[in-house]
C-alpha cells in the first residue's frame, strides 16, 4: 500500500540529489579556489577581479543542479500547480535521471575547484595569461555540462 | 582583417640631429626598435644606464609623492573613473609645466619629506602613549620615582608579582630579614598583574630588606622617572598634544599641495618618456659624427615616417622588405566590428609567422555564440546599454578596455536577438507579473520556439552551429595551405577530411537514431545515400594512405593513417561540446524563472509587490552576473579549443613600438 504511493517521494529524492550533490561539489570547489584566491589578494589586491572570476568558475555545477532540480519539481507539480499522481516506477525513473548531474556535479565541482586554484597560481605569476589560465577549469566543466544535458533530456523525456 | 605587413626601416643620421630624430620617432610611435649592427671599432654604443636609472628613479619618486597626495588630498573618483582613460593635455601647457620641472621636483620631495615627518611624529606619539600606559600604576605616588630618601632612610620602589597585601609583605621581611628594625611599606596600587609598592627602611638595612623582598619576587621597575608620576604624565600628555597639532599642520600643508597634482602627473610622465628614450639611445651604434637606428615599421606608415625625417634632417632613410627567416612583430588591423575581438585573440596568442589573422571570422562566431548562451532579451539590452553608455561617456578610454566593452556591446545585441527568438525577457517575468498582479496571464510568444519546451530541437541546432563553426576552422586551414602553395597538404589534410565527415553525416541523418532524437525522419534520395557512402569511403581510404605520407616505411605510414582516422572521435567530442550552448541557454532561462517564481510567492498585495521587487532586483542581478561569466568563459573555450584547434597555433610577438609610454596623460601633438 505504502509502496504504491512512494512515486512522488522517489521523484523528490531525485530533485534533492541533483541539487544537493551538485551544490556540494560547487561549494567544495569554490571553497578550494577561494583559499588560493585569498592568498593572491593578500599579496596583490589589484588582482582581485581576475581571481574572483577564477573562483566563480566551479560555481556553475551548483547552478546546473538547481536547474535540473527545478525542472523536476515543476514536472512533478510540486511547484507551479497541482501535484500529479506518480507511480513508483516513474518516480524511480526521475530519480535515475537526476543522478548524472548530481554525481558528476559533485566530483567535477571539486576537481574544477582544484584546477581553478592552480590557475589562480598562473594569474598570480603571469597576469597576462589570464585567457589561457581560464581554459583549464573550463575543460573540467565540459563533463558537468554533458551530465547536465543527459539529466535534462532524461527528465523532460519521461512521461508523467 | 589581417596582420599588417612590416618593413625594416634603417636610418643613418648626423649626431647633431640625434635628439630631434629620436623625439620625432617617439612621438610618432610607429617603429619598434630592433638593431642588427654589432659594435665594432667605429660604431660604439653609449652607456646610458645611469641617466636612464636616474630618470626612472625620478619618475618613481614623483609617483610616490602622488600616492601620498592621494591620501591627504584625495582626488574625487567615481566608481567608473577607471574607465575614463588618460587625459589629453595641450602641448603648450605641457611645455610650460615641464619648463618648471626643478620646482616641481622640489615639491615632490617636499611632499615625501612631510610624509616622513608625519610618520616620525606618529611613532613618537605612540612611544609616549606607551610610557603613559606603563606609568599608570605609579600615578598615586607623590614623590619622584627616583626619590633618594632622607639622611637615615631609603626608599625601595618596585613591584611584586600578583596581588599581595601589606601583611604578606611585612611577614616576608620579618621572615627573611629578622634582624631588620625599622621599615614601613606602602602599596601604591595593586591588581592582577602585580602589586606596586614602596618600602621605607633604614639606610643600613636597605640591602637586607630588599634581599628579603626579592626572594618573594620583588623587582625594580624598568623605567624610573625623575619626576612625580602624575606630573610626568601631564607633561607627556601636553607633548602628545603638541605633536598632534604638528601632524595636523603637516596634513594641512599636504592637502594644500594637492593643487600641484596635475603638474606632478605630467612630470612623472615626462621622466618616464625620457627614461624610455635613453633606453633606446643606449642601443644605438654611434660613430664619432653619426648614429644608426633600425627597426620594424608597418608598411602603411613607412612613407609618412620617411617624409617626416628626410626633408627635415640630414639623414638617410632606407626601407626594405623583411628577410625570409626574419620574424616580424605582429600588429593586427580589422574593421571596427571585428577589432573588438582582438583582445580575445591576443589572450590566446597572436598569429605566428605565416598564419592568417582569424579575428574577423572569429568575431562573428563569438558574438553569435555568446548571444545564444545568454539568450535573454532583457539581459542583452542591459549589457548593450551599459557598455554603449560607458563607451559614449568616456571617449578616451584605454584601447584594450574600449575593445572589450565594444565586444560586449555587440554580444549584448546578439543576446537581445536570441532572447526575442526564444521568448526570454527576464525569464518569464511577463507571464508571472500579469498572472500574479493583474489576474490574467499575458505571454510574449517566442519568435522561433521556447527551448525549455523542446530541448532536443535546440540541441540539434547547437550541434549544427558547432559543425558550421568547426568546418569554417577546417576551411581556414585549407586556405592557409593554398596560400602557402602546399596543395598536397590541402588535399590530404583538408579535402579528405571534409569528404569523410560529410559522408558520415549523410549516412547518419537517415538513421533511426537521428530520427528519434530530432523527431523528424529524413529520407534522402538513393543517389545521395550512395554519394555519402562514396565520400566516406574515399575519405577513409585517403586518410589511411596519405596521413603518414612523410614516412617512407609503408607499414608505419598505414599505422599513422589509422591513428589519424582515430581523430574522428575528436570531431565527435568537439561537436558534442557545443551542447553547452543549450545547457547554458537553459540555465539562464530557468534560473530567471526560479527568481520570478520566488518573487511571486507572496501573491498580490502591497507586501507581495515589495517582495517581488526586492527578489527581482537581487535575483536577476545575480543571475545576469553569473551567466555573463559563464557565457564569456564558454564562448572563449569554444573558440580556443574547438575552433582554433582545427587550424591555429599562435605564438606571434606583439608589435611594441617606441612611443611615449605615459601613465597619466597623453600629450596632444600640434
Amino acid at each position: 500500500m505504502i509502496l504504491e504511493s512512494l512515486g512522488i517521494v522517489y521523484a523528490l529524492l531525485g530533485a534533492a540529489c541533483a541539487v544537493f550533490l551538485a551544490g556540494a561539489g560547487s561549494a567544495l570547489g569554490v571553497g578550494i579556489a577561494g583559499q588560493a584566491a585569498s592568498g593572491v589578494v593578500s599579496e596583490d589586491p589589484s588582482k582581485f577581479a581576475k581571481v574572483l572570476i577564477m573562483q566563480l568558475l566551479p560555481g556553475t555545477q551548483g547552478i546546473y543542479g538547481l536547474l535540473v532540480g527545478f525542472i523536476t519539481l515543476s514536472k512533478i507539480g510540486i511547484i507551479g500547480g497541482g501535484a500529479v499522481e506518480i507511480s513508483p516506477s516513474t518516480g524511480l525513473l526521475i530519480l535515475a535521471a537526476c543522478l548524472p548531474i548530481g554525481i558528476v556535479g559533485l566530483i567535477s565541482g571539486k576537481s574544477q575547484g582544484k584546477t581553478a586554484a592552480a590557475s589562480i597560481g598562473i594569474v598570480a605569476k603571469k597576469p597576462d595569461q589570464f585567457g589561457k589560465a581560464m581554459l583549464f577549469p573550463a575543460m573540467v566543466e565540459t563533463y558537468a555540462i554533458l551530465a547536465l544535458l543527459i539529466s535534462i533530456l532524461a527528465v523532460s523525456g519521461i512521461q508523467v | 582583417m589581417a596582420v599588417l605587413q612590416m618593413q625594416r626601416i634603417s636610418i643613418c643620421a648626423l649626431k647633431k640631429n640625434r635628439k630631434a630624430i629620436l623625439e620625432k620617432l617617439q612621438s610618432m610611435g610607429v617603429m619598434e626598435v630592433s638593431q642588427f649592427l654589432e659594435e665594432d671599432e667605429d660604431f660604439r654604443r653609449m652607456d646610458t644606464a645611469n641617466a636612464r636609472s636616474s630618470f626612472e628613479k625620478a619618475a618613481a619618486s614623483v609617483d610616490r609623492a602622488l600616492d601620498i597626495l592621494q591620501i591627504y588630498a584625495p582626488e574625487k573618483k567615481s566608481m567608473l573613473s577607471s574607465l575614463a582613460g588618460k587625459e589629453l593635455v595641450d602641448q603648450k601647457r605641457y611645455q610650460q609645466i615641464i619648463g618648471d620641472k626643478e620646482t616641481l621636483l622640489r615639491t615632490a620631495n617636499q611632499i615625501q619629506s612631510l610624509d616622513r615627518e608625519r610618520a616620525e611624529q606618529k611613532s613618537e606619539i605612540l612611544k609616549l602613549e606607551n610610557s603613559i600606559e606603563s606609568l599608570k600604576p605609579w600615578l598615586p605616588l607623590e614623590v619622584p620615582m627616583d626619590y633618594e630618601g632622607t639622611t637615615h632612610t631609603e626608599m625601595l620602589l618596585g613591584t611584586m608579582p600578583g596581588e599581595c597585601s601589606l601583611e604578606q609583605i611585612y611577614s616576608a621581611i620579618a621572615e627573611k630579614a629578622p634582624e631588620a628594625q625599622g621599615y614601613e611599606a606602602h602599596i601604591v596600587s595593586a591588581g592582577q598583574e602585580g602589586t606596586y609598592l614602596t618600602v621605607f627602611c633604614l639606610r643600613e638595612e636597605a640591602r637586607q630588606v630588599e634581599e628579603a623582598l626579592r626572594s618573594r619576587g620583588f623587582a625594580r621597575p624598568s623605567q624610573i622617572l625623575q619626576q612625580v608620576p602624575a606630573a610626568a604624565r601631564s607633561e607627556m600628555e601636553s607633548e602628545i598634544n603638541s605633536r598632534e597639532l604638528k601632524i595636523e599642520e603637516i596634513e594641512q600643508q599636504l592637502a594644500g599641495l594637492g593643487v600641484s597634482r596635475e603638474s606632478l602627473k605630467l612630470l612623472a610622465d615626462y621622466y618616464r618618456v625620457r627614461a624610455d628614450k635613453y633606453e633606446v639611445l643606449g642601443t644605438l651604434p654611434q660613430s664619432e659624427r653619426t648614429f644608426f637606428i633600425s627597426g620594424y615599421v608597418p608598411e602603411k606608415y613607412t612613407d609618412k615616417l620617411k617624409s617626416a625625417l628626410e626633408g627635415r634632417y640630414d639623414c638617410v632613410v632606407d626601407v626594405e622588405k623583411l628577410k625570409e627567416d626574419e620574424e616580424a612583430p605582429v600588429l593586427l588591423q580589422n574593421n571596427s566590428f571585428s577589432e573588438s575581438a582582438e583582445g580575445i585573440l591576443e589572450s590566446y596568442g597572436l598569429p605566428a609567422k605565416g598564419e592568417v589573422d582569424p579575428t574577423a571570422i572569429m568575431s562573428v562566431f563569438y558574438v553569435f555564440l555568446f548571444g545564444l548562451m545568454l539568450s535573454d532579451a532583457a539581459y542583452g539590452a542591459i549589457v548593450s546599454i551599459a557598455c554603449g553608455a560607458a563607451l559614449k561617456k568616456f571617449p578616451r578610454m584605454e584601447a584594450g578596455m574600449k575593445k572589450s566593452l565594444k565586444l560586449f556591446f555587440w554580444c549584448g545585441l546578439s543576446t537581445l536577438f536570441w532572447g526575442v527568438m526564444f521568448g526570454g525577457y527576464f525569464g518569464d517575468v511577463v507571464n508571472v507579473v500579469s498572472r500574479t498582479f493583474f489576474g490574467n496571464q499575458v505571454e510574449i510568444p517566442a519568435l522561433w520556439f521556447i527551448p525549455l519546451n523542446d530541448p532536443m530541437k535546440l540541441l540539434i541546432y547547437s550541434m549544427l552551429f558547432g559543425l558550421i563553426h568547426l568546418f569554417t576552422g577546417l576551411g581556414i586551414k585549407g586556405y592557409m595551405c593554398i596560400k602557402d602553395n602546399r596543395y598536397l597538404d590541402f588535399f590530404c589534410d583538408v579535402v579528405l577530411w571534409f569528404l569523410f565527415l560529410i559522408g558520415l553525416i549523410i549516412m547518419f541523418l537517415p538513421t533511426d537514431i537521428f530520427a528519434s532524437v530530432a523527431g523528424v525522419k529524413i529520407v534522402f534520395p538513393e543517389f545521395v545515400n550512395f554519394l555519402g557512402k562514396a565520400f566516406a569511403i574515399i575519405g577513409v581510404v585517403g586518410i589511411l594512405l596519405m596521413s603518414g605520407r612523410e614516412n617512407k616505411n609503408f607499414g608505419l605510414r598505414i599505422a599513422l593513417g589509422a591513428y589519424d582516422l582515430y581523430n574522428v572521435t575528436g570531431w565527435l567530442s568537439d561537436v558534442l561540446s557545443y551542447s553547452r550552448l543549450l545547457a547554458l541557454g537553459l540555465a539562464t532561462g530557468v534560473i530567471a524563472q526560479v527568481v520570478n517564481q520566488m518573487g511571486s510567492m507572496a501573491g498580490n498585495g502591497i507586501f507581495g509587490v515589495i517582495l517581488f521587487i526586492v527578489v527581482f532586483i537581487v535575483g536577476h542581478t545575480l543571475n545576469l552576473a553569473i551567466n555573463l561569466l559563464g557565457a564569456y568563459v564558454h564562448t572563449n573555450r569554444l573558440q580556443y579549443v574547438e575552433f582554433f584547434g582545427k587550424f591555429y597555433e599562435g605564438g606571434g610577438r606583439m608589435f611594441n613600438p617606441f612611443k611615449e609610454n605615459t601613465k597619466y596623460a597623453d600629450i596632444k601633438e600640434d
